[in-house]
């Protein structure tokens, strides 16, 4: 059940150049959040007035909060300010999450900060699996460790070839699915990150006959539904197509449904 | 705290703007929807619409510009889908309607008015983001002047024109709307406007030109308020950048009946109920016992709107 809560920041510490994971009291919220689902957050600062800003959640533990974002525009270089006491308007948790009883071997595949909806998911699935993080740069890898403390592989792929190994993360993700179709298992994808990674994902689970759920990224106004920003075309399971709104209706769907 | 606006009986003087909220089921967790005086829903015209591309908006200083372009279930996904939870409100709701014809709005219009629970009709004459309909309609006196004359005849409905704010004149459309028949008049919309990505010189918008919403438009909306109270003979429904009490205050005293929180709703979901508690507020230290008085209180030496106390 979405709420308007304010929460307190704990705190917040650098990951990689550019990310920072912030933490916030948030009574109330933190207690309901499912991995996968989002937060809509009143930066302050930005007055007299700014659109708020969705984060996926990057974990919850107890009234705990914890966030990952990039400072990449106004808004996020504002977040960057906050410090431990300030108080933050934040509506959530907001939108559908992802499934945590696969039929599968859980496959994770991320591109950049879209790793932090899929580290809260590591943190909640009952089974543990491999985990593909990709990124631009080394510094676009994130939270490597953290899903290595929790007893999942982790393999990273970047496009400039400073950590891991070079090229997109459909390179080992490829070769982690023929290695599994070998073995006869039958794989679940979940992927978080730019619509390409998606798509590219997506389209491998309806080729591997898997399911895949794919968390969506798109810039959203009100996060609950209500001024239709952020749709995205849809098909239903009769392959009739309607248009769903991402922040309501998702973030996350099921590859088939998605009309890219 | 109550006020009619044109047959609209609303318990205070608070609806939100369409578009912004909805069909108010979405905030109905966040925010008591049942102590609004109206609630507004997103524009409807006669069948399932899609709207516009991605993107639909791009946040600029003092608010936004967005380019949804109408996206709604019909008519009758609308009465079906959305209607049950309105009615459970006990609060009037408002339907914004559209068409791209005159026949369609009218259409629209007489079926709405067999759907219970519907208490107004908001007629969007004035929409930026579509090319047909919206502002085709708004911005030719003679073509307010036919619809509203055509759609009046439609239904018996509350008929109140959402008027268009670039327009050279806004007296010119307040007559022509209430002497073909409106009983009550809403404005305005958003403003017609454009935002460039100067590294891609490629239009943010997919639409190219959208809507600008938000405090940005409130001093302009003030002064179409103003200027359209002095030829007014219906109430008026204000709109354009309330971010608190203050805005909301200001378009009381520029000769509004009533008016609508818009941009705000997706930043702070309350602003409709902290307005509401603030135009209390105020009219208790100013020692006023209704919003009518405050109506169109504006001093100077103009004449006041004609609402009813």
């Amino acid at each position: 059940m979405m709420k308007d809560v304010t929460c307190r920041v704990i705190g917040q510490v650098p990951l990689t150049a550019g990310y920072w994971a912030l933490d916030m009291e948030a009574p109330g919220l933190a207690e309901a959040a499912q991995p996968g689902q989002f937060v809509h957050v009143r930066v302050p600062g930005l007055e007299p007035i700014a659109l708020r800003r969705p984060f996926s959640i990057f974990g919850a533990g107890g009234t705990t909060l914890k966030l990952l974002y990039k400072t990449v525009g106004r808004g996020t270089a504002q977040m960057n300010r906050l410090a431990p006491g300030d108080s933050v308007q934040v509506i959530g948790p907001l939108g559908n999450g992802f499934p945590l009883a696969p039929q599968g071997e859980p496959l994770l595949v991320a591109g950049g900060y879209g790793v932090a909806p899929l580290a809260f998911l590591a943190e909640r699935l009952p089974t543990k699996g491999v985990v593909l993080i990709g990124g631009r740069t080394a510094d676009d890898v994130l939270a490597v460790a953290a899903f290595e403390r929790l007893g999942w592989i982790v393999r990273v792929a970047t496009q400039d070839g400073s950590l891991g190994e070079t090229g997109l993360v459909t390179v080992p993700l490829d070769r982690e699915l023929a290695r599994l179709r070998e073995a006869g298992v039958t794989p679940e994808l979940f992927s978080c990150g730019p619509d390409g990674l998606l798509r590219a994902v997506g389209e491998r689970a309806i080729q591997a006959g898997c399911r895949g759920w794919l968390s969506l990224d798109k810039h959203m106004v009100c996060g609950v539904g209500a001024c239709l920003a952020c749709v995205q075309r849809l098909r239903r399971e009769d392959g009739t197509e309607w248009i769903g709104r991402v922040c309501r209706d998702g973030p996350v769907f099921e590859a088939r449904e998605i009309v890219w | 705290m109550r006020v009619d606006l044109g047959g609209i009986r609303m318990k205070n003087p608070v609806t939100v703007a369409s578009g912004t909220f909805g069909y108010g089921a979405e905030y109905a967790k966040l925010v008591d929807v049942t102590r609004l005086g109206a609630i507004t829903v997103k524009g409807i015209r006669l069948q399932p619409w899609s709207g516009n591309p991605l993107p639909r908006h791009v946040e600029v200083p003092g608010g936004m510009v967005n380019a949804i372009g109408l996206q709604g279930p019909g008519v009758e996904g609308f009465a079906r889908d959305y209607m049950p939870f309105l009615r459970t409100t006990g609060v009037p709701v408002i339907v914004n309607i559209w068409g791209t014809s005159e026949e369609e709005y009218a259409e629209v219009a007489r079926r709405l008015s067999e759907v219970e629970g519907v208490s107004g009709l908001e007629l969007n004459i004035s929409c930026p983001n579509v090319k047909e309909g919206g502002n085709a309609f708004g911005t030719d006196p003679r073509a307010v002047s036919s619809l509203v004359a055509t759609v009046r005849r439609a239904t018996r409905l509350p008929l109140m024109p959402k008027l268009a704010p670039n327009v050279p004149d806004i007296k010119l459309f307040v007559r022509a709307a209430q002497e073909a028949g409106a009983d009550a008049l809403a404005l305005i919309n958003t403003l017609p406007a454009m935002v460039i990505d100067i590294e891609t010189r490629r239009p943010i918008l997919a639409n190219k030109v959208g809507g600008l919403s938000g405090p940005a438009i409130h001093p302009v909306a003030v002064k179409l308020v103003w200027e359209a109270a002095q030829v007014a003979r219906v109430p008026l429904l204000a709109m354009g950048g309330i971010v608190g009490p203050d805005e909301a205050i200001e378009f009381l005293i520029a000769g509004a009946s009533a008016v609508a929180v818009g941009t705000a709703n997706f930043i702070d979901p309350t602003t409709p109920l902290r307005v509401l508690e603030g135009i209390e507020a105020y009219l208790r230290r100013h020692g006023m016992n209704s919003v009518a008085a405050l109506t169109g209180s504006l001093c100077m030496t103009n004449p006041a709107t004609n609402v009813e106390p």
